[in-house]
């Protein structure tokens, strides 16, 4: 059983045309006046884990496309019920989903989903695993501010084990050419980390990372996986926190970015996040038109 | 009581085929005769064939003592939704086991003189014999020992927590001991779990990649070790249930070098397959020791190769479609693997690695029957127990899974081709599998 073709489950199986494809098409879109190009489309949105930003913004943007929306969270449906996860995709395709877009605690889940049931699904961030349509709008804000993402030196700060925004930037970014470099403690940068793409490297020292960075990407820390950790929230504040100091080892014209939301004094010092290298509200901003590339990009293949 | 002559009804001829005997060192062309339940007399090929009233053809096969499989899950009592004892030993004659002992994490737990007997009663309709493995501890909790000597009178023929490896130092060195006196082994599921929590998968490049956490080897080397130095320290035998890891490997063959009692078993698929196998989530590759790397799946033909390794188990684990079926971090941890065993071992071990075929049929009878000291099986020498396994090592098949006897169809090796394929399983002289 191969998983559904038509569906995106994460950047590692997208080819560089295709998300070129992506990328184009996301460039031409407008929120405020899109062609109606899912009119009478009925869009899922499966969502077992809280969600603030990938949620809102698949719903505007299959909405802004014309389609109509409905969200099934596992705390108000039969999932709370024990239902698995094949029969609640059963369940919303025979009530008529054209697409479903979920989001999931367990890595991998999507895949599963997707061999199972005939319609395509969208993967919004599946456990530690994946979260493309993260990629592919943190690709667009890249390109809107550098020419092109080959050879361009993109550093991914934090606790990138547990980040699946980091694993489908490393895909996505390794196949178009760029480098990547992930920074962080040992704990949460594993040497394994490396061997993820190609041209992906693993480092602890934050400076010498960030040495001549075009992009500089930093993740969430969820403090209570510093807990049992050799590093404490101080020393990671201290060696990890991207600072206007550190900002200018890398490239005058470099670009911060950050997938949200954004633990104030932790990974981002202040002056950083809302400085004007900082590009985290366009990159919400790209989420939406992004998305909606994608489910276009989906519902198109699938009729 | 008169004398029963050879040409009563008990008696079966296998003729025309090749004898792997490792516990008598016979490989050749030999007919064997088989009366009233045991090995009567092996022949030059020809000279019996006027005694006997019933022959079998072997011609192109393997003759071999009946395979004797150390490790499975036949489910009962308790979730006969998976496998029954009748299901389970069904799979295990059609795979060419003529013996399987059973593990005892059923539910109830086996550890009671009760259940272990119940296991063994004729209403069961085992196919093949069975032999209970009891819990070494009340419930497999970790707290208190069993009673080893009663349930050892009842016919449990080891001691295990399986899948609940015993951490304390105390009471593992308490088990080895009450083991040693009654001449068992105490069967260890190596595993340091206090490591492995919220793992699914081998700690490695796939696991990062899938975003799914990892067991690193030293979580089963380092118990495997430390078993290792306490049945130093008591004397007593201690069995590594499904190795997987290099370094334990190198752990055993270190121990058995030092005149240590330690014994290995590995499966077919810690041989056969990798972690990358799991491909995009594939919860038939999901066990428990995990798949590992390349090289401790090489690690495993090794010791294979040079004598660490003693049997070939099945781990044969039997799961519901819905228990399986599932996200792959909540997906129940086992593959089905009675009725495959033989095929990938020749398929993998003889035709791919070219290793021996009297060392297979040594890992898969004489070996295990060592283990447990199984008296009269796993040897064909005369006056054994009738139970032999014949196969064709040269024939090419494709295992379609839907077919399969176990009530489970959880197999990773659904439509794979083998070379080698089991002909006739025969028990107590009995023919209970003909494929």
């Amino acid at each position: 059983m191969k998983p559904n073709a038509r569906s995106l489950l994460g950047t590692e199986q997208l080819s560089v045309p295709e998300i070129e494809a992506i990328l184009k098409l996301a460039r031409r879109m407008d929120p405020k006046s899109a062609p109606q190009l899912l009119r009478g489309k009925r869009v899922v949105l499966l969502f077992y884990e809280p969600s603030t930003r990938t949620r809102t913004s698949f719903e505007f943007a299959a909405k802004a496309l014309g389609a109509t929306t409905t969200l099934i969270t596992n705390t108000s449906s039969s999932i709370e019920k024990g239902e698995s996860l094949i029969d609640t995709g059963w369940t919303v395709t025979s009530l008529g989903a054209d697409v479903i877009v979920m989001r999931h605690p367990n890595s991998g889940a999507p895949y599963l989903l997707s061999r199972f049931i005939p319609v395509p699904v969208i993967n919004a961030g599946d456990g530690l695993h994946e979260h493309p349509s993260q990629a592919l709008l943190d690709a667009l804000t890249i390109t809107n501010h550098k020419k092109t993402l080959k050879g361009l030196r993109v550093v991914i700060v934090g606790d990138v084990f547990h980040s699946r925004v980091a694993r489908a930037n490393a895909h996505l970014l390794s196949k178009c050419g760029a480098e990547v470099i992930f920074c962080g403690p040992p704990d949460l940068v594993p040497d394994l980390s490396a061997t993820i793409a190609p041209a992906v490297i693993a480092c602890h020292d934050l400076d010498a990372a960030l040495q001549d960075a075009d992009v500089v990407m930093s993740l969430r820390i969820q403090k209570e996986r510093l807990a049992g950790r050799q590093i404490s929230l101080e020393g990671y504040i201290s060696r990890f926190q991207i600072t206007p100091q550190r900002m200018k080892l890398a490239k005058p014209d470099a670009i911060v970015m950050h997938p949200g939301p954004i633990v104030r004094g932790l990974e981002l010092a202040n002056e950083v996040a809302d400085g004007p290298q900082s590009c985290v509200h366009e990159q919400v901003a790209n989420g939406v038109k992004t998305r909606m590339a994608i489910l276009a990009t989906v519902l198109k293949a699938a009729q | 009581m008169k004398p029963k002559s050879k040409t009563d009804q008990n008696t079966l001829l296998i003729a025309g085929g090749r004898v792997i005997d490792p516990s008598s060192g016979i490989d050749r062309d030999m007919d064997v005769l088989l009366l009233d339940g045991r090995v009567a007399e092996l022949a030059a090929p020809g000279v019996l064939k006027a005694s006997a009233r019933e022959t079998l053809d072997a011609k192109g096969c393997i003759v071999a003592p009946g395979f004797i499989d150390l490790h499975v899950h036949l489910r009962e009592p308790g979730q006969s939704h998976k496998e029954t004892i009748a299901t389970g030993t069904a799979a295990g004659a059609a795979g060419g086991f003529t013996a399987v002992c059973a593990m005892p994490n059923t539910s109830p737990v086996n550890d009671s003189v009760e259940i272990t007997r119940w296991m063994q009663a004729p209403e069961r309709e085992a196919v093949v014999r069975l032999f209970p493995i009891a819990a070494a501890t009340v419930g497999s909790q970790g707290e208190k020992l069993t009673n080893f000597a009663a349930l050892r009178k009842a016919g449990a023929v080891a001691v295990s927590d399986d899948g609940k490896p015993i951490l304390d130092d105390d009471l593992m060195r308490d088990a080895l001991r009450t083991a040693a006196k009654l001449k068992i082994a105490v069967v260890q599921h190596a595993e340091d779990s206090r490591v492995t929590a919220g793992c699914s998968m081998n700690l490695g490049p796939t696991s990062f990649r899938l975003g799914l956490r990892g067991m690193p080897n030293s979580a089963e080397s380092d118990i495997v070790r430390r078993d290792i130095a306490l049945a130093k320290q008591t004397g007593a035998h201690i069995h590594v249930a499904h190795i997987s890891t290099a370094e334990a490997m190198e752990a055993v063959r270190q121990a058995k070098k030092a005149g240590i009692r330690a014994t290995a078993e590995v499966t077919p698929h810690h041989f056969t397959l990798i972690d990358e196998n799991i491909g995009e989530y594939d919860t038939h590759y999901k066990m428990n020791p995990p798949l590992r790397s390349l090289a401790d799946r090489q690690a495993m033909i090794t010791g294979i190769a040079d004598g660490t390794i003693d049997a070939i188990a099945t781990d044969h684990a039997p799961h519901a479609f819905h228990e399986k079926q599932v996200e792959f971090e909540r997906a129940a941890m086992g593959i089905i693997g009675l009725e495959t065993a033989l095929p990938i071992a020749t398929t993998v071990l003889y035709h791919h690695f070219k290793l021996p075929m009297w060392r297979i049929v040594e890992l898969l009878s004489s070996g295990p029957a060592r283990i447990f000291g199984l008296d009269g099986l796993g040897t064909l020498a005369p006056g054994a127990h009738a139970d032999v396994t014949i196969f064709d090592p040269e024939k090419k098949w494709t295992y379609d899974a839907s077919q399969s006897r176990s009530k489970s169809r959880n197999t990773p090796y659904d439509g794979w081709s083998f070379t080698g394929k089991i002909a006739a399983t025969i028990v107590a002289g009995k023919i209970v599998y003909k494929g």
